[in-house]
C-alpha cells in the first residue's frame, strides 16, 4: 500500500506534524475568531470577575469579568500577524541591505556592516524595550521596535551568501552579456541566495511572536485593554490565586512559538540539511 | 582572412593588491598580467597558452573588462574599451563574449536553458516572448541541442551539453570576438573533440574571432592560427602556429613543446625537464622572468628584461639569446 505524504512525514519528522497541526489550529482560530469566541474581547461582566474555569467560561474570567477563552482566541489576531509582519519586513529590509553591502564590497560594505554590528551589539530584548518605550505603547510601535533589532541578522546572513555567490561564473557571464549592475544583483545573485534566508525567517517566526508578547508583558508593547497575550499574562501575575488569567494566554504563547519553531526546523531540514548547525 | 586588427592589447597590466592591517594598506601586488601586447585580426584564432597561474585567464577577463585593468589599453575596433562609460560598454558587450571553463559554474542553476541563452535578448531589448524562444531554438539547433532541451535546467545536462549551452549563450548577440577561457579542460577527451569541432564550425558560420585560452598545447595547435605563450604574466613568444610548433625559439616554449606526449610507443623523445618551480608572481625575478629555470641563461638575463622582438615573419620572442 502506498503511504500518504502526511503519514510519511509524521514517521520521519513527528515534530513537524505537531508544529503544522498546532499552527493550522491557531491560524483557523485567528481567522474565525468571531465565530468561535463566545464573548467579545472587551465584553465585561463585573459581577462575574475572577470566576474560575467553568462550563460558562471554560478558561475563567479576569479582573473585569472578561472571558479569558474569548480573549485568548482574539489575541491570536494580534500576535500572529504581528510576528509575520516583523519577519517579512526584517527579511526584506535586512536581505536587501546585506545583499547591497556584499555586492558593493569595499568601503560601502564596511560602513553598512558596522551599522548592523552596532545594532547587534545590544541584547535584542533590551534594545527593543528601549525603542518601544521611547515610541510609546502601540502595536505598530512594538512591531517597529522588533524590526529594528531583528533585521541585522538577515543582513549578515545575506551578505555572506552574496559574497560567495558573486564570484560564480554565471554572474560574470551576466556582466559579460551587458546586464546592468542592479539587475545582476537582483536577477542573478539574489535568487540564488534566498533559500537559506527563507529558512532562517521561518525558524525565527516563533521567536518574533515571543519577543512581541514579551514587550506586551513588560507594558511596552500593546497597551491594555487590547487582548494581547503578553498583556494578559502581565495582568494575572500579581494575583496568582486566580492562575487561569495568566496561565491560558501563556499556553497560547508557548504553543504558537513552539509550533512555528517546529515548522521552521522542518523547513530547514527539507531545503538544506547543511544548515542544521548554523541557524 | 582579412588583416585589419579587431583587437589590440597594449601594455596590459592587471595587479591584484594584497592588503593587510586595519587600514587595508596594500603591502604587495600579485602581478597576474604584467604588460602584455598583442593584436588579433578579424576572423583568426589566437591561442594563449601557459601553465596554470601564468595569468592567461586573468588576461582574458581583463580584455573583456570583466576585471578592471591596472594599466594599459585594450582597443577594440578603434575604441579603447577601458575609457568607455558603462552605457557604451554595455553596448559594446554585444560584440565580445566569453565562454568559461567550468560548465557547471557558468550556468545559473535557477534558470532554464531558454532563459540562460535568451537572457541577452532581454537585456538588450532585442526580443522577448515567442520571438525570443524562436531565436533560442535556432541557437540550440546550431550548437547541436534539441528543441525539448529549452525548458530544462542546467543540472539535467552533461558537461559537454552544458558547454554547448554556454556556446549558444555567447553566440546569442552575434559577437565578433569570443574569449574562450579553457572551454575544454573540464571535459572528457572524447567530448573535447566534439566541442572543438563545433567551435570551429561556428567560427566559420558566424565569422568569429577567438582568443583561445588553454594549457593544452595539442588543442591549441588544432584550433589556432597564431599562438602566444605566457610565462608569469608576460608573453614570451608569439608566432604563427606553424612556426611555433616547428621551430620554437624561446627556451620555455621549447620545454613546453617537448612535454607534449607522443602517441607512439618508443618514439624518440627529448624531453626538456625544467628545474625548480614557477617563481611567485608577487615577487617575480629581475631581468628575464625565466632565468631562474633557464639552461641557456647568460649574465644579462638576470639584469635586463628582454623585450618581445620580431625575429622575422611575425615570429616574436622575448629572449636575449635570440
Amino acid at each position: 500500500m502506498k503511504q500518504s505524504g502526511i503519514y510519511k512525514l509524521a514517521k520521519k519528522n513527528p515534530l513537524a506534524v505537531i508544529g503544522i497541526v498546532t499552527c493550522v489550529i491557531w491560524l483557523i482560530a485567528a481567522i474565525i475568531a468571531p465565530l468561535i469566541a463566545p464573548y467579545g474581547p472587551f465584553t465585561q461582566d463585573l459581577p462575574m470577575r475572577y470566576d474560575s474555569p467553568s462550563t460558562e467560561h471554560i478558561m475563567g474570567t479576569d479582573h473585569l469579568g472578561r472571558d479569558v477563552f474569548s480573549r485568548v482566541i482574539w489575541g491570536a489576531r494580534i500576535s500572529i500577524p504581528a510576528g509575520v509582519i516583523v519577519i517579512v519586513i526584517s527579511t526584506l529590509f535586512g536581505g536587501l541591505y546585506g545583499a547591497i553591502a556584499g555586492y558593493m564590497g569595499k568601503l560601502t560594505d564596511e560602513a553598512m556592516m558596522r551599522v548592523a554590528d552596532v545594532v547587534m551589539s545590544f541584547p535584542p530584548i533590551i534594545l527593543a524595550m528601549a525603542i518601544a518605550a521611547a515610541l510609546g505603547p502601540s502595536i505598530m510601535n512594538a512591531v517597529f521596535a522588533i524590526v529594528i533589532v531583528w533585521w541585522p541578522r538577515y543582513a549578515r546572513m545575506m551578505r555572506g551568501l552574496v559574497l560567495s555567490t558573486k564570484e560564480a561564473e554565471y554572474v560574470s557571464s551576466a556582466v559579460a552579456l551587458g546586464e546592468k549592475k542592479a539587475y545582476v544583483l537582483l536577477k542573478t545573485i539574489v535568487p540564488n541566495c534566498v533559500a537559506p534566508l527563507l529558512v532562517m525567517a521561518s525558524v525565527d517566526l516563533g521567536n518574533a511572536i515571543l519577543i512581541f508578547s514579551g514587550l506586551g508583558f513588560l507594558g511596552l508593547g500593546v497597551a491594555p485593554p487590547a487582548a494581547e497575550w503578553g498583556v494578559m499574562v502581565a495582568q494575572g501575575v500579581a494575583i496568582f490565586q486566580y492562575w487561569w488569567i495568566s496561565f491560558f494566554p501563556g499556553v497560547a504563547i508557548l504553543t504558537v512559538a513552539m509550533g512555528f519553531n517546529f515548522i521552521g526546523d522542518a523547513f530547514r531540514d527539507m531545503l538544506d540539511p547543511r544548515l542544521r548547525r548554523q541557524i | 582572412m582579412s588583416s585589419n586588427p579587431l583587437l589590440e592589447v597594449k601594455k596590459l597590466k592587471k595587479y591584484f593588491p594584497i592588503k593587510s592591517g586595519i587600514l587595508s594598506k596594500t603591502v604587495a601586488n600579485v602581478k597576474a598580467v604584467d604588460g602584455i601586447d598583442f593584436t588579433i585580426n578579424c576572423g583568426e584564432t589566437l591561442g594563449l597558452v601557459g601553465e596554470s597561474g601564468c595569468g592567461k585567464s586573468t588576461a582574458g577577463r581583463t580584455i573583456l573588462r570583466l576585471l578592471e585593468a591596472t594599466e594599459g589599453e585594450v582597443v577594440f575596433e578603434g575604441q579603447n574599451i577601458f575609457n568607455l562609460e558603462s552605457e557604451k560598454l554595455r553596448e559594446l558587450r554585444k560584440e565580445m563574449q566569453i565562454i568559461f571553463q567550468d560548465p557547471y559554474g557558468s550556468l545559473n542553476p535557477r534558470n532554464t536553458v531558454g532563459d540562460i541563452v535568451g537572457a541577452a535578448y532581454i537585456i538588450h531589448g532585442i526580443a522577448r516572448g515567442k520571438e525570443k524562444r524562436q531565436k533560442v531554438l535556432k541557437l540550440l539547433d546550431t550548437v547541436g541541442l534539441r528543441e525539448e532541451h529549452i525548458d530544462r535546467y542546467p543540472h539535467e545536462f552533461s558537461g559537454g551539453q552544458r558547454q554547448r549551452i554556454s556556446i549558444a549563450r555567447a553566440l546569442a548577440l552575434n559577437p565578433k570576438l569570443v574569449v574562450c577561457d579553457e572551454p575544454l579542460s573540464a571535459l572528457d577527451v572524447s567530448i573535447q573533440a566534439q566541442v572543438i569541432n563545433l567551435m570551429r564550425d561556428i567560427q566559420q558560420q558566424f565569422n568569429l574571432t577567438y582568443v583561445f585560452i588553454s594549457h593544452d598545447l595539442k588543442v591549441v595547435k588544432h584550433i589556432s592560427d597564431r599562438v602566444a605563450v605566457m610565462y608569469l604574466g608576460k608573453i614570451v613568444e608569439l608566432a604563427s602556429k606553424k612556426d611555433m610548433y616547428s621551430s620554437p625559439q624561446h627556451p620555455y616554449t621549447q620545454a613546453l613543446l617537448s612535454a607534449i606526449p607522443v602517441p607512439r610507443p618508443g618514439a624518440n623523445k627529448n624531453r626538456i625537464i625544467l628545474e625548480g618551480d614557477v617563481p611567485s608572481p608577487v615577487d617575480p625575478p629581475d631581468g628575464c622572468r625565466f632565468h631562474t629555470r633557464c639552461w641557456e641563461k647568460i649574465n644579462i638575463c638576470q639584469e635586463e628584461k628582454p623585450v618581445l622582438k620580431d625575429l622575422g615573419g611575425g615570429h616574436f620572442c622575448a629572449c636575449h639569446r635570440r
